[in-house]
């Protein structure tokens, strides 16, 4: 035998000594996995986790941080004057003003401080403000990309180029599952958002992929009328009793064959039927939101009667992460403000900001807030100077890779707190002394970096949960050097 | 050892010396073993000869008896049947075709059925669908807008190809380079749109010059994944970690790829309703010979038009005097004759109309995407950390230098010395990687299980010298893809049964070794196609635009922009909705869900082997999907027709059609307990059969509580795991 040969029988035989540990621990999920299972996941989680679920508030056409959260009451002054070529520092920019002028635009929104921490807010997030004590912003994000696309992808799967797997499928993939009822990561699109109906950017269903990973790790999306999960419900004339005899009869001849067969695989086909029958009564359960009481419903305002609605998607991701959900992805489209920014972003924080805040309100309240992260980012941020018409009050802004906001609360982050900063026209993240930097010891962060926190609140080692494709050991940061933000940590 | 700068951990005293002794035992440096050519290979001398005499299963049983196992006996005629129709058409046997084989009992039954499979046009289809996987086939860009593309000529190419028995050479140099034939064939242009098939992003929010950078990037990456089976596009930021391809060689074969003659990103559509007309210059149209007659009746139409527009124009300005004119116009008109404005008015509107004919026909005719070469060669530079506008060196068009070099040519390299140089029988690769992705589609897993990365990172054969031989002798036939996969599917390796003891499952789940016949879950493809197929709805035409089955509502919307030509997704109506899955309608940010639930591939990256899971959601689509089950009940409507069929002989002839075999006394009973429980059920509730059997005519022959109980009873034989899965 030779060496690789070896390597190769042993890697086998641990494949199936994890394969049946898993039968263990999951008993009613039978192998989810397929034959091929990974032979790097007994060591998870690598330490105790700080957060048992996800909710990713995703912000997808790139909100203004100029607007919401990076206040720079300077810029009042200097309304279209050009912005410094020493800021500019070269960045590469669209090609949609890279032969434009470059002019300041202040924001015409007024900020000012809340809470116990004195953390600036605009006054478009009212109601996020009065929790500013339980989240930490991040003023100092950035990433690579500069179009939509790419920016999404690389934020969503850590890399630009389509094929990687999705945050949510390597948590799904290290960590299993909570509810043998329900998926480990489901994705819950806004059907529908008040800031912009022309330019909305688009969704890709590699976002929630899984790329080179078994698929069975890849998001569920929801849909916001229909069958919320495809393909759930009966069709017209089957009843749940005509469903029940149907798998009866399959089920029976099933484990006929399986005992003249002996392939395993067919547990599996029989685990798999009852879990979906089991999910026609679980899910709908989950998406009925009847039973909340109407002071929960209250909360998350008016627009959560509307299935589809942000405010729904928000309750919803309450409901799943209760029930064991792993990560729950909530895309909310719209952000894309290249032009009429202010009337925009007014609608589209209609939308986000009661029901952002209930959802960490109402997870506070159950005591869930600490065991649930929850995240809300865009793919990157937008440029301060302006795009398009020009006046106090009307304007737009570009794409804008090198600085921008996120913001974390719960499960094992310090609220109350801002981490990094950026320069007076909120275009470069600097350090201490106010030096242009996108050095992590500088308190920049990449979104690899933002990537590698979640994964470590969740009790994982980014550098160790790896899948091996295509030559290279594939994981969610990337192949540069990624960090914990340990600053923020609780 | 190892070098300081890996930040690797010293080796040890204990390993140090392990490595000396090992070196003084007289340790051989060899090459990696598929980097060096292909050599012809001697069959093992095997212990048990009784087995067989065919080279395959000589290497087979080789490997067995080292391992100290057995093979399985052959699967019995159902079974084989069952097995080799679908791995060759993608499609089940029907009833005929397994009475006919079980009455043939000659020795030569079994050829005959591999010939007839070989030569069905199915099979075409069926091989297609693994290599648009593998070359990432779609119907739309993929980015950004995502707009729909126009390059299904390129699919169907690929089926004729495959049917022709096109030599594999050839189709791999079609591909890469069909446009740059002294006189190309409309194949080889339609083969060239190889190239076009990356994501490409459309005008107007990116750099062009990235989206370049990305699109030939893309380009080599599918030349490396496809015929080489390399991991290429490491070498895109820097020297390949683990395989010895630098950062050169990468840019080196970039130089091959990045002087098409096009814009970088797509247009926006013209029009903001449908699909637009999906092109991207260059392309190439395709009209059918009565098109092209009427095209050429219509241009000379036009010219004419034209140049009698042309006349009355002249006419007109000869008239110098307006007066005199009017005057003209005026006696003219008293002759009963047009004037001249009159005239040049018709001729306008002549004209007018036969381009707008002109266009309606151009409107018809098929088009699709190709490469064509600029006539300048762009100059290569590496890009510093495979950053699009960090120019590093100049290199030029040249290939690996670990792999035996290309002869030297006059002037500049073009893509056709590399194609010349992929399929030379001295390249280790070409053959080795397409001969294991054939056996991989045979056994479910390749002799090497990364199909798509044949260097070091990639797994060690599991038959070293069986790849090497059948790589060897392939190219030896000429490339003959049909001889290959008959002599594969002959072989008693593959001929073996799949039931084993569950030991043999558990010691070697993916049978790597071959001890059994391989048993796998089919791709979501023939899953469909069979219940198409079984319910005697399939559509067999074969060819052209892309088909849009019906699917659950609002998809495609909830990820669009509103300005795609792919916001809206409008099902077909029709017999073509039944047509084979080859032909469904894939747009990459929203494949169709009843394929990706069932692990097929975005296709937005060259994949060259599917993964294979078993989920609730398969469970879902097998149950519920509206296509499916209206299948279902089509087949129960049809075998209610004949009212004099017992239950019995009815439940038999539906287990036969759905699995190719007779149930047994146990099955029997079985489905009829169940068939008795539906119809208490169907029978006790009428309105619940009346909702199942709606859609069908009110016929008052039908009897819609056993319709309803017969169709689920079918729905529970769909849900069978030997249904779906080929064993």
């Amino acid at each position: 035998m030779t060496p690789q040969e070896l390597q190769n029988t042993i890697s086998s035989r641990r494949q199936f000594l994890n394969h049946t540990g898993m039968g263990l621990g999951a008993a009613v999920m039978g192998s989810l996995f397929p034959r091929q299972a990974a032979a790097t996941l007994s060591d998870l989680p690598h330490a105790a986790h700080r957060t048992k679920h996800v909710i990713f508030l995703f912000m997808a056409g790139a909100p203004s941080q100029l607007d919401l959260y990076d206040y720079k009451p300077d810029l009042a002054s200097k309304f279209k004057e050009p912005l410094p070529d020493d800021v500019r520092g070269g960045q590469r920019v669209t090609a949609m003003t890279r032969n434009a002028t470059h002019l300041v635009q202040p924001s015409i929104f007024k900020f000012s401080q809340q809470g116990q921490s004195g953390i600036w807010m605009s006054e478009l997030l009212p109601h996020l403000s009065t929790m500013v004590d339980d989240i930490c912003f991040i003023r100092s994000m950035h990433t690579d990309a500069i179009n939509h696309d790419p920016g999404k992808t690389l934020i969503c799967t850590g890399s630009e180029i389509p094929g990687k797997a999705s945050l949510g499928a390597w948590l799904s993939y290290g960590l299993g599952s909570l509810n043998k009822n329900l998926p480990d990561f489901i994705v819950l699109n806004s059907a529908f958002w008040s800031g912009d109906s022309v330019n909305v950017q688009a969704l890709y269903k590699r976002l929630w992929g899984t790329g080179f990973l078994p698929s069975k790790h890849q998001g569920v999306l929801f849909q916001s009328s229909g069958d919320p999960v495809l393909f759930l419900s009966n069709p017209n004339g089957v009843s749940r009793r005509s469903r029940q005899e149907m798998l009866n009869v399959a089920t029976q001849l099933n484990q006929k064959h399986l005992a003249e067969i002996g392939d395993p695989e067919i547990q599996t086909t029989i685990a798999q039927q009852e879990m979906a029958f089991r999910m026609q009564a679980s899910v709908p359960e989950l998406t009925d939101i009847s039973s909340e009481p109407h002071s929960i419903i209250k909360m998350y305002g008016p627009e959560v009667q509307k299935s589809g609605s942000f405010a729904r998607n928000c309750l919803l991701a309450r409901r799943m992460v209760e029930r064991g959900v792993r990560l729950v992805q909530v895309y909310h489209r719209g952000w894309d403000h290249h032009t009429g920014l202010a009337d925009k972003m007014r609608g589209q924080c209609y939308d986000i900001d009661q029901p952002a805040t209930a959802l960490l309100a109402d997870l506070k309240q159950r005591g869930m807030l600490q065991d649930t992260l929850v995240v809300c980012s865009g793919e990157f941020g937008r440029t301060v100077y302006c795009q398009g018409e020009q006046t106090p009050s009307a304007y737009g802004r570009d794409h804008h890779p090198r600085c921008f906001t996120a913001w974390m609360a719960g499960g094992g982050v310090r609220g109350g707190i801002v981490h990094g900063q950026t320069d007076q026209y909120s275009y470069n993240i600097v350090d201490a002394s106010g030096q242009t930097t996108t050095r992590f010891e500088d308190d920049a962060v990449h979104v690899h970096d933002l990537n590698a926190t979640i994964l470590h609140l969740m009790g994982i080692d980014h550098n160790r949960l790896t899948f091996q494709f295509k030559g290279l050991d594939q994981k969610l940061t990337g192949v540069e050097k990624a960090h914990v933000v340990e600053k923020i940590l609780s | 050892m190892p070098p300081p700068d890996s930040h690797l951990e010293p080796l040890s005293a204990a390993q140090k010396d392990l490595i000396k002794r090992w070196i003084l035992q007289g340790a051989e440096y060899l090459e990696f073993w598929a980097f060096a050519p292909v050599k012809p290979q001697d069959a093992p001398r095997v212990r048990d000869r009784s087995w067989s005499a065919q080279r395959i299963d000589q290497f087979v049983m080789g490997r067995l008896e080292k391992n100290g196992l057995r093979p399985q006996p052959r699967a019995d005629k159902r079974t084989l049947i069952r097995r080799v129709t679908f791995d060759l058409t993608g499609l089940p046997p029907t009833r005929r075709e397994i009475r006919d084989f079980l009455a043939d009992q000659s020795p030569e039954a079994y050829d005959r059925l591999v010939d007839r499979l070989l030569k069905s046009p199915h099979y075409g289809e069926h091989m297609a669908k693994y290599w648009l996987d593998l070359v990432r086939f779609a119907d739309t860009n993929g980015i950004h807008h995502d707009h729909f593309r126009e390059i299904t000529p390129y699919r169907d190419w690929v089926i004729r190809a495959f049917n022709d028995n096109l030599p594999f050479d050839d189709f791999v140099t079609y591909q890469l380079a069909g446009d740059l034939y002294d006189e190309p064939t409309v194949d080889q242009q339609i083969a060239s749109g190889f190239n076009r098939l990356h994501l490409v992003i459309d005008v107007g929010t990116a750099l062009p010059e990235e989206s370049f950078h990305r699109n030939v990037v893309d380009r080599v990456t599918a030349f490396g994944t496809a015929l080489l089976g390399l991991t290429v596009q490491c070498g895109q930021c820097h020297d390949h970690k683990y395989d010895p391809l630098t950062q050169t060689d990468f840019y080196q074969l970039y130089a091959f790829f990045n002087n098409i003659d096009a814009e970088p990103e797509t247009p926006q559509p013209a029009t903001n309703t449908g699909l637009g007309d999906g092109l991207h210059l260059p392309y190439i149209e395709l009209p059918t010979d009565e098109q092209r007659r009427q095209c050429d009746a219509l241009d000379a139409q036009i010219a004419a038009a034209e140049e009698n527009i042309e006349d009355l124009k002249q006419s007109l300005n000869q008239i110098e005097e307006p007066e005199e004119a009017a005057v003209s116009v005026a006696t003219d008109s008293a002759d009963g004759q047009a004037t001249l404005p009159a005239k040049l008015e018709a001729a306008e509107k002549q004209h007018a109309a036969l381009v707008e004919q002109r266009d309606a026909l151009q409107q018809q005719i098929v088009t699709t995407l190709v490469m064509k070469e600029r006539d300048e060669v762009r100059p290569t530079h590496i890009r510093i950390r495979g950053v699009y506008d960090q120019m590093g060196k100049l290199v030029q068009r040249d290939t690996p230098a670990f792999l035996p070099p290309m002869p030297e040519t006059e002037g500049v390299k073009s893509r056709m010395d590399l194609a010349r140089w992929v399929t030379d029988p001295g390249n280790p690769l070409t053959a080795r990687v397409a001969v294991n992705r054939f056996w991989q589609q045979l056994f479910g897993v390749g002799l090497i299980k990364t199909a798509e990365d044949f260097g070091t990172q990639g797994e060690w054969p599991s038959h070293r010298a069986l790849l090497d031989d059948l790589a060897h002798r392939f190219m030896q036939s000429g490339w003959d893809v049909r001889s290959l996969m008959k002599e594969i599917v002959t072989s008693e390796a593959y001929r073996q049964s799949s039931q084993a003891d569950p030991d043999s499952f558990r010691t070697d789940p993916e049978n790597r070794l071959l001890a059994r016949g391989s048993r796998f879950r089919m791709d979501s493809e023939m899953i469909r196609d069979q219940i198409l197929a079984v319910s005697g709805l399939l559509v067999p035409e074969m060819y052209g635009k892309s088909v849009k089955p019906p699917q659950p509502p609002n998809l495609w919307k909830s990820v669009s922009m509103e300005s795609s030509s792919t916001y809206a997704f409008e099902a077909d109506a029709g017999d073509k909705i039944h047509r084979r899955s080859i032909y469904s309608f894939w747009k990459r940010a929203m494949p169709p869900p009843q394929m990706t639930i069932f692990d097929a591939p975005t296709r937005e990256s060259c994949i060259a082997r599917r993964e294979r899971t078993n989920t609730p959601l398969q469970a879902l689509v097998l149950m519920n999907e509206a296509q499916h089950f209206k299948a279902g009940r089509h087949i129960a409507v049809k075998i209610l027709a004949d009212a004099e069929k017992t239950d019995r002989e009815r439940i038999s002839e539906l287990y036969e059609s759905i699995t190719s075999h007779l149930p047994d006394e146990a099955e029997l009973t079985a489905l009829e307990t169940g068939l008795e429980a539906l119809r208490a059920e169907y029978r006790s509730d009428p309105s619940l059969a009346e909702e199942l059997t709606a859609e069908l005519s009110s016929d008052g022959a039908l009897n819609r509580p056993e319709a309803a109980a017969y169709t689920m009873l079918i729905n529970s034989l769909l849900n069978l795991d030997i249904a779906k899965t080929r064993q």
